[in-house]
């Protein structure tokens, strides 16, 4: 695979090598990002493995949340903001001019630091997404945002009152909505960028549950500044430092012996 | 020392606490100076016009007579041109302002935001006089050589169009006066829009445009429900000012007292005919006729503006938008 030609050998440390090539689901290869005059992202190369948690972690600054911009395209809405490099999703390569923007994003979703409900009611929240997808039927959409609400484990405490204001919700309540309405779209991949840094420590918890029952059926891709986070949801953790990523490995053992200098003292808390 | 550290402390206290209060009632004050300016206002306009309500009575408002000569007033004329040129101008201002906030706060590159926006505020600038000149000499012979002539042919067996758009192509009438109205509330509509567009939190849009929808739709969708209080706002803001605008309009509505079907007619506003005719005003019924329409301006821009919050009102109820 091209994620293997592209693993140079001056960088052992991205450990790409470790990853099962047949379980990589999104593959990233000598990604450069620029905001205008900007180097964000220096040839960062990793693979992301299908249904199972990758966390980005790294000081504020070091390109994680703009390598999760690049996933799904975000950056395009903004002139002067450029990515160079290959971002492959099965044979496609996600940064090629022409791709369709709207199936893209179909196919991956993203929740955001604050929770992000529309100024709708919690049922067409999650039928959002679906209804510039699919014409469902009323039944059919009803199951499907019942089916979703469920995954995001918020249906038992929204079930009663669908047609009232999502803006009504609790902030922790909002985030899982926002989850559910990503789900409801069905997608392949879910970037979660700090999706948990706006929210009380019970909220927190309870939207690391609904991620690690998520992580069955979606490849999930989280960036978070919660260290224990990092610990307890992922399977794999990146840490990046001044837009390069500096160690990638298993988040056991990137967490009990990092590899490197740097990634040993963000982990203690020697800097960050 | 230590026995005078507090008090000084609690003199400070006490004395910020009074500059609080002065300041709440000064500011209390302003606010109720509004109410109090707003209802001696009206209560003075009624007042002027008592002698026109007396002799009238209820006739004067569905009156559509005119006759200063044997002194029969009617205000049905100006209030049905007040109303259907400022409805005019929202057919053609509403669209337009959208269209320039859109634009501006989705699509326009970079370069082109400030020279557009500078551009719609000069609009804004421009007094209204300018616009009634530019009617009268440009405007309405452009209307009069090329639009009424095309109106006129090809509506002329349309139903409903043939009865307002056909008829003499004179230039100046009421079409004439709603579309300039519809430039002049441009700005104001748009920059409130334009404004209220970008407050939007960036992360709000961009979760749309995570879940895949365009920028047309993340606009319908999304920016809009999440700005309706304030675009109805601004509409009623320019629904306000075309209901009022006296100068620009009293150029090209042409003063006629007469009731047209034909939007291509001459016809008259509230605030126009109040420009055209207080110098001529010679009798006291005349004068207390023209505070009357004064009056009735004053309520007619009352119960839209009430239109409009129970509008709101309801649409807050059905789609339960805002908690």
């Amino acid at each position: 695979m091209s994620l293997l030609d592209a693993e140079a050998p001056e960088r052992p440390l991205n450990h790409i090598a470790s990853l099962d090539p047949a379980r990589v689901k999104l593959a990233v290869d000598s990604l450069d990002f620029y905001y205008g005059k900007t180097h964000a992202l220096k040839g960062v190369s990793m693979g992301f493995e299908a249904r199972a948690v990758t966390a980005l972690i790294g000081p504020s600054g070091c390109g994680k949340s703009t390598l999760l911009r690049t996933l799904n395209r975000m950056y395009s809405l903004y002139p002067g903001q450029r990515a160079t490099g290959r971002i492959m999703l099965g044979d496609e390569n996600l940064l090629a001019p022409g791709l369709d923007l709207s199936k893209l994003r179909a196919r991956i979703g993203m929740v955001f630091q604050k929770p992000t409900p529309f100024p709708m009611s919690i049922f067409d929240n999650v039928a959002f997404g679906v209804r510039l997808y699919e014409s469902l039927n009323r039944a059919d959409l009803d199951a499907r945002v019942e089916e979703s609400l469920r995954r995001a484990a918020i249906w038992d405490e929204v079930k009663d009152k669908l047609k009232t204001s999502a803006l009504s919700l609790s902030g922790g309540q909002q985030q899982r909505l926002c989850v559910a309405r990503c789900i409801a779209v069905r997608p392949e991949i879910l970037l979660l960028d700090e999706p948990t840094s706006a929210l009380d420590p019970i909220s927190s918890a309870k939207l690391e549950e609904t991620i690690a029952q998520l992580k069955a059926d979606y490849t999930i891709i989280i960036v978070t500044h919660n260290m224990g986070q990092a610990a307890r949801v992922s399977k794999h953790t990146a840490f990046m430092y001044l837009g390069e990523l500096v160690e990638f490995g298993e988040t056991e053992s990137l967490f009990t012996r990092p590899v490197t200098r740097r990634a040993s003292d963000y982990i203690t808390g020697r800097f960050g | 020392m230590t026995d005078s550290l507090p008090s000084s402390e609690a003199k400070q206290a006490r004395a910020s606490e009074a500059a609080d209060r002065a300041f709440r009632w000064l500011t209390a004050a302003m606010a109720l100076a509004v109410l109090v300016i707003l209802g001696a206002t009206g209560f003075s306009m009624f007042w002027g016009g008592r002698l026109a309500f007396q002799t009238f009575g209820l006739h004067f408002i569905v009156s559509t007579d005119w006759d200063a000569v044997s002194h029969q007033f009617g205000a049905l004329i100006p209030i049905y041109g007040t109303l259907v040129t400022a409805a005019i101008s929202l057919i053609i201002g509403v669209p337009a302002s959208f269209g320039i906030a859109f634009t501006l706060t989705e699509t326009a590159p970079r370069w082109l935001r400030q020279p557009l926006s500078v551009a719609v505020e000069l609009l804004a600038s421009i007094p209204s006089i300018i616009y009634g000149m530019w009617g009268l000499f440009v405007f309405a012979p452009f209307m009069a050589a090329d639009i009424e002539p095309w109106l006129n042919d090809h509506l002329a067996n349309a139903p409903v169009l043939s009865t307002l758009f056909t008829g003499p192509p004179i230039g100046i009438g009421m079409l004439t006066a709603g579309i300039i109205l519809g430039i002049m509330i441009i700005p104001f509509i748009s920059s409130v829009m334009w404004t209220v567009f970008n407050a939007v939190p960036p992360q709000l849009k961009e979760s749309a445009i995570a879940l895949g929808a365009t920028r047309s739709e993340v606009m319908m969708k999304v920016t809009l429900p999440y700005t309706r209080n304030a675009v109805v706002g601004a509409i009623f803001l320019g629904l306000g000012r075309a209901l009022g605008e006296t100068m620009a309009v009293t150029f090209v509505l042409g003063n006629a007292h007469e009731f047209a079907k034909s939007l291509l007619m001459p016809g008259n506003s509230i605030a126009a005919v109040i420009a055209n005719e207080f110098t001529e005003a010679d009798s006291p019924i005349y004068t207390s006729s023209l505070i009357a329409l004064g009056f009735l301006l004053f309520v007619v821009t009352f119960i839209v503006l009430a239109i409009a919050r129970l509008f709101l009102y309801r649409l807050g109820r059905i789609e339960g938008a805002r908690p």
